[in-house]
């Protein structure tokens, strides 16, 4: 007896599948017949939210001399926040790129990062240096990545389709798992637990004698210094502060995702990401490379907050991971990605718009009209972008 | 392929009590607990009692997107938004105790009305991913256009009259609303009192009629075309049922009762944290719901009230209990925080998991079949 | 039905194309009211688009309409959506289920019909609010059950019914509707047991008698000599008969259903050189092979393929021939033994296949076929890339296994130019081109692994004549140069028999037997129909 299956499952009649061939060749008629001039296609390309946000920055960056705003100095904001958050922003990509959507499971690469950077002050390892002391968080931080990815993976490996939801509370179960062993784990370390009771670590750890600008101190370009060094002035330029060892760090993990990109493997995971069928008719062992990403994801996340840490000063436990989610998803989709797909430019674009309205909005809006609605705006733009995102018709088929 | 007319005992006792694995666990984390925390079992009662008053309108309100297929309504925060704006004006015109619960509970009506219909949409564009889209839109509302509605425009566009809920600025409106006037109005009403335990009669009257609704509203047509647009949106199609429209109605119906359900949880605090008074009211809800052994495609009045207890016992004893192990009653707070979150996250995975099940199993019993034929 | 009365039902020159595919063409019959019409035809032969056309479904619209005129009681209509055609009272019963897995047997039947108590509360909110009448329902469920003549619970959900009586409440539902005069059933009896199938051949006697007419869809020709008063045979969107049942047979019918003109299939025959194939060793023997695949299910299927032959698979869609290349390389779950070449395959697992130099081309293009979302060059090469390493760059000494960009050009160019790919660039997306060069891109992709045996699974399927002839062509190429053994499926017995060495016919998941090219249409169509289920 052969089971009739229920329609929704794989077994499309003939009919069906010749349809939608035809309706394939027809949609490619249409796209022919209504060329759009060259213009119209480069804004359809660029999307209408991405359009108004960028419309907005570059609004603000007109309004700003007029309003009495130090132009310069908010560049080196933006420059600055730009290289904190960059590397978190990339940490999207594998994810994405390998069909697990958004990595709303960011805390979770956070959380590896934020063990690795505690245990390396509780460790000492200050006594190497600022830049060892954040070798060594790193160093400690990657076997939590490693394995706390391959478990993660392995989980998103068994709930393919509803990755995102679950993925954002596994995020929000490890903030609040966390929450408990911050306070319970045998931290001793004077600089990190409470004062008197000595018992838990604090919610905010200031990383002055640790690795506080560890990256970003490197190489430095500091316009006021120099000036003041060969005694000349240099204008406006005085202003800017360029953190060169942090975008170096960023240029450098962007080029490795875009060199792994280009390799066997790398492929193979933009393929999984575009038709997992298709990768797996091609001999493709479909878990592995999602759980690969999802690893690949988890060590950027950690990599990510040391990054955030070392420019910031300060290590931020307990609920605070939380905070860093939206921004970074939302980063991500204004750079132009898609729930599948995403690249290197996404990230730098979008980083930059991000950031760029989050320095700019509340200086602008407090110079003209003494009202600080910057919070509420991000709030708005990030998470309405992450809507849009996911409510927009997927550009692919699947 | 139904065989379970003819399973044994023993393993349908295995069955009921994997199908019931969550609500199991917590009597027993609870168990465990109550001890430990050392609270009189009248203080428990007492704080059960008024936390069912105060919670249970809120988690039933769930149960209109589940049957319609939508999963867990991440997005009933809407309707507590809705309910908070209300409560602000009506705070504001001071009209207080019982005629002020009424009038805020009105009042909210329209807000969640179009709350939910912008919800409802956004939602029908996101078929397959409702609860994410939910969740997102909960922050989008709740720290967007909420927080731009009270912190800026009330007091400034929205004429507020009473400088006591605004902020000493002269716009938006004060982290706190003290609603001292109207604490605990409908618990009141009616109100008796068994050995010290305050029962609030009317709140559990509201409560009962409110599930008299559903029961009735489950054998109504659009009741009945929720189910359907619920269990297989194209059948329900195909047969004719406006599958967006009745989607709507569903998430709309959940964000209005929601408000109301807010009015009767504000009414009961006797204050409103005005920017974070909803934050979490969807994430306990949801979480109760779950413990009272719901599913997110399936969920009763029974798990609502099985749920409610069982969370807001581990509530209440979590604090101390996490204090009396490890001597830091921090630890027992986050501990809480914890579960309600794992349970969601347990809850949610093992939904999903379901779903992709059942695929080997055709397989197997070909194998069968073929080995059988070979036998012959 | 020369009587005075208008018949219940005519079709009148019905016409349909879909973008300049001419898929039916001028069909004229008629159905008088308590008929009963058989309707059979190959796979293909147009009878569902017939049906679609008759029930006005959506696609039939938004695919240009059609041409001519269907008349009900001699009035022209002319649906716009399957809503209307319910009104005029015509109901179908689909190959696929159309049921709510968690509701009653009566809950399914009366969906959306359900009969309902006003109440206050719905005279203030509306209609949507009136309580159900459940009372009313049974009764109404129970008459449609009754109507039907077979006994089903009508207080079970139908998500723990057996199959078949999930497809009686299908037709309990079409009969419930008060109006109804025309049924359509489209393979009702592929999901039964026997036992049912008897019991559903009843009850459309039955119905008949209440003067319900009744189109029967149906492969098992038996089942239509049983209860049907006429058959229309159709064949490549014609009708190609229209008799009496009493008058013909099944050899009869099955001639007609695959018939050609015999002439011209025996000319193509002896084009095709023999390649002397049937002599060489066998290269694949396939034992005793299960497949679970939704609708194409495989039961106990063993098989060898010779080195060097195209062999053709055969068969009525959902008997299985599709689940046997599915199976073999692994997408499918699977049992039994596979050897080729000397060593055993493992199956479920599709890596090991393609290590093994197999290739598959799916059916299922735009699924599993192709990367839609990517360009040609990535479709081309990525199999070849990740299989055999081609068209990569070993760098640090081999550490880094690097995309040769130029490399996939080239190739992908290369076939570009030979299999007359239609596109703008090698960069061009996938899903921009059409149903036939995004079928040429998939033999592309198998191509490029160069692999001693291919299975291709339904090449033409929804692509037109020229490009047809072109991928046909192509793969005897392949064949012919390379040596490739190919395995070809297909539902168009006529393309396997000038392709193809031997043709296998699928009937039921099992191998009924292999016929050489040569052999006769009435003996395929006796094979594809002999095991029906």
């Amino acid at each position: 007896m052969s089971e009739k299956k229920d329609h929704n499952l794989n077994s499309p009649s003939k009919f069906n599948d010749e349809m939608k061939t035809m309706m394939s060749k027809r949609q490619v008629t249409e796209l022919e017949k209504k060329q759009m001039s060259p213009l119209q296609a480069m804004i359809a390309d660029y999307g209408v939210p991405r359009m108004i946000i960028t419309g907005f920055l570059l609004l603000l960056f007109v309004m700003a001399p007029f309003v009495g705003v130090n132009l310069p100095m908010q560049i080196t904001n933006i420059i600055n926040r730009f290289s904190w958050n960059a590397v978190l922003v990339l940490a999207m990509v594998p994810m994405i790129h390998s069909g697990c959507g958004l990595n709303f499971g960011l805390p979770l690469g956070v959380i590896c990062g934020l063990l690795g950077g505690t245990l390396s002050i509780q460790f000492g390892f200050e006594r190497f240096g600022a830049m060892g002391s954040f070798l060594m968080a790193l160093l400690i931080a990657t076997p939590f990545a490693v394995v706390f990815g391959l478990g993660y993976g392995w989980l998103l490996n068994k709930i393919k389709g509803g990755e995102m939801m679950i993925a954002t509370y596994v995020g929000l179960s490890i903030i609040s798992f966390m929450c408990m062993m911050w306070l319970l784990l045998p931290y001793n370390s004077p600089t990190m637990v409470y004062g008197l009771s000595a018992n838990g670590l604090r919610p905010t750890i200031s990383l002055d004698g640790f690795y506080n600008q560890s990256l970003a101190s490197f190489l430095r370009l500091d316009f006021a210094e120099i000036a003041a060094s060969r005694g000349i002035s240099l204008g406006w330029l005085e202003y800017i502060k360029i953190p060169t060892g942090s975008l170096l760090v960023f240029a450098l993990l962007a080029v490795l995702m875009w060199a792994f990109l280009h390799t066997k493997t790398g492929t193979a995971m933009t393929a999984v990401g575009s038709n997992p069928n298709f990768a797996r008719a091609a001999g493709i062992n479909v878990d592995r490379i999602r759980t690969l990403s999802v690893v690949m994801s988890t060590w950027l996340g950690a990599m990510g907050i040391l990054v955030y840490q070392q420019g910031f000063g300060f290590i931020q436990l307990y609920t605070s991971p939380n905070n860093l989610t939206m921004p970074t998803v939302s980063a991500i989709l204004i750079g132009g990605a898609l729930v599948n797909k995403a690249t290197i430019g996404n990230v730098i674009i979008g980083t930059i718009l991000f950031q760029g309205m989050v320095t700019m909005t509340p200086t602008v809006m407090n110079a003209m009209v003494h009202m600080d609605m910057s919070e509420v705006i991000r709030n708005i733009v990030s998470n309405g972008m992450i809507l849009y995102a996911l409510t927009r018709k997927q550009e692919g088929t699947k | 392929m139904n065989q379970n007319n003819n399973i044994p005992l023993s393993k349908r006792a295995v069955e009921l009590a994997r199908n019931n694995a969550v609500p199991i666990m917590f009597i027993i984390i609870c168990a465990i607990f109550i001890p430990m925390a050392g609270f009189t079992p009248s203080y428990l009662i007492n704080e059960i009692i008024t936390r069912m008053g105060r919670n249970l309108f809120l988690v039933l309100c769930l149960l209109f997107p589940i049957m319609a297929g939508m999963g867990m309504n991440f997005a009933m925060t809407l309707g507590a938004m809705g309910a908070e704006l209300a409560i602000i004006l009506v705070a504001d015109w001071q009209i207080w105790g019982i005629p002020g619960v009424v009038l805020a509970m009105i009042l909210s009506i329209p807000f969640s009305a179009i709350l939910g219909l912008v919800c409802g949409t956004i939602l029908n564009m996101a078929k397959g991913r409702e609860m994410i889209t939910g969740y997102i839109l909960n922050f989008f509302m709740g720290n967007g256009i909420y927080q731009m509605i009270v912190l800026y425009i009330m007091g400034s566009i929205i004429p507020i009259a009473h400088a006591s809920i605004m902020l000493p600025r002269g716009y938006g409106i004060r982290n706190t609303v003290s609603l001292l006037n109207m604490r605990q109005c409908l618990d009141d009403l009616l109100a008796i009192r068994i050995q010290g335990v305050k029962i609030p009669v009317f709140t559990f009257i509201l409560v009962g009629l409110f599930c008299l609704f559903i029961v009735w509203f489950r054998r109504t047509k659009l009741g009945q075309d929720m189910r359907a647009v619920g269990q297989d949106m194209e059948v329900a199609r195909a047969a004719g049922i406006k599958v967006d429209r009745t989607r709507l109605i569903s998430i709309m119906m959940s964000t209005v009762f929601a408000g109301i359900g807010m009015v009767i949880y504000l009414q009961n605090m006797g204050n409103l944290p005005t920017y974070t008074g909803h934050a979490q009211i969807g994430m306990f809800c949801i979480a109760a719901l779950l413990i009272g052994g719901a599913s997110v495609d399936k969920a009763s009045i029974g798990n609502a009230f099985l749920g409610v207890i069982l969370f807001h016992l581990m509530f209440i004893v979590a604090p101390n209990a996490g204090g009396f192990i490890t001597g830091d009653s921090m630890v027992g707070e986050y501990f809480r925080v914890f579960l309600s979150y794992g349970i969601i996250t347990v809850a949610l995975i093992m939904y999903e998991a379901k779903k992709r099940m059942n695929k080997s199993k055709a397989g197997q019993e070909l194998a069968q079949a073929q080995k059988e034929e070979g036998a012959r | 039905m020369t009587n005075n009365a208008a018949p219940l039902l005519q079709m009148q020159n019905i016409k349909k194309d879909f973008f300049g595919n001419q898929v039916l063409a001028d069909i004229n019959f008629t159905l008088g009211a308590g008929q009963v019409l058989g309707l059979c035809g190959e796979n293909g032969a147009g009878k569902s688009t017939l049906m679609k056309i008759l029930f006005g479904m959506d696609v039939i619209r938004e695919t240009g309409g059609y041409g001519g005129d269907v008349l009900i009681n001699g009035e022209k209509v002319r649906f716009s959506t399957p809503f209307d055609a319910l009104k005029a009272g015509i109901g179908m019963v689909h190959q696929e289920f159309s049921l709510i897995p968690g509701f009653t047997a009566t809950e399914n039947i009366l969906l959306n019909r359900e009969p309902q108590k006003k109440s206050i509360i719905s005279e203030v909110f509306g209609d949507r609010l009136n309580t159900l009448d459940y009372k009313e329902m049974d009764r109404r469920s129970g008459a449609a059950i009754d109507k039907m003549g077979v006994k089903i619970d009508a207080n079970m959900t139908i998500s723990s019914m057996p199959v078949g009586h999930k497809q009686f409440t299908e037709i309990a539902r079409e009969l419930s509707k008060d109006q109804l005069k025309l049924l359509i059933l489209d393979e009702p009896t592929a999901v039964l047991t026997e036992k049912e199938a008897e019991a559903l051949l009843e009850s459309i006697r039955g119905m008949a008698a209440q003067g319900i007419s009744v189109i029967f869809i149906t492969h098992r020709l038996q089942e239509i000599l049983a209860v049907c008063d006429k058959v229309v045979v159709m064949r490549d969107g014609h009708v190609v008969r229209d008799v009496p049942t009493g008058e013909t047979s099944v050899e009869d019918i099955t001639r007609w259903m695959v018939g050609r003109d015999v002439r011209q299939t025996a000319a193509s025959t002896q084009a095709r050189p023999q390649s002397g194939a049937s002599d060489g060793r066998t290269i694949m023997s396939i034992k005793n092979l299960w497949v679970d695949m939704p609708g194409e299910t495989v039961r106990n299927v063993t098989l060898d393929i010779k080195e060097g032959e195209i062999l053709g698979i055969g068969g009525l869609a959902g008997q299985g021939k599709l689940g046997i290349p599915n199976g073999v390389m692994g997408l499918y779950e699977a049992g039994g033994t596979v050897e080729f070449d000397g060593g055993e395959i493992p199956l479920n697992n599709p890596r090991k296949c393609l290590d093994s130099s197999l290739a598959f081309v799916s059916e299922d293009r735009r699924e599993v076929g192709l990367l839609l979302d990517e360009s040609l060059e990535w479709n081309v090469a990525f199999p070849a890339m990740q299989i055999q390493d081609k068209f990569l760059k070993k760098l640090l000494g081999g550490l880094i296994k690097w995309r040769d960009e130029k490399g996939i050009h080239r190739v992908t160019q290369k076939y570009i130019d030979e299999l007359q790919i239609k596109c703008t660039s090698s960069k061009q997306k996938a899903k921009e081109l059409s149903g036939g060069n995004q079928q040429k891109v998939c033999l592309a992709k198998a191509f490029a692994l160069e692999p001693k045996f291919l299975f291709v699974s339904e090449p033409t399927r929804g692509i037109d004549v020229g490009a047809k002839a072109l991928v046909l062509e192509s793969l005897r190429q392949f064949n012919r140069d390379s040596g490739v053994t190919v395995v070809m499926i297909s539902s168009e017995l006529e393309e396997l028999r000038q392709t193809c060495d031997r043709v296998a016919i699928v009937s039921g998941g099992r191998v009924a037997g292999i016929l050489p090219a040569s052999a006769s249409s009435e003996e395929f169509g006796l094979l594809m129909v002999s095991q029906v289920i």
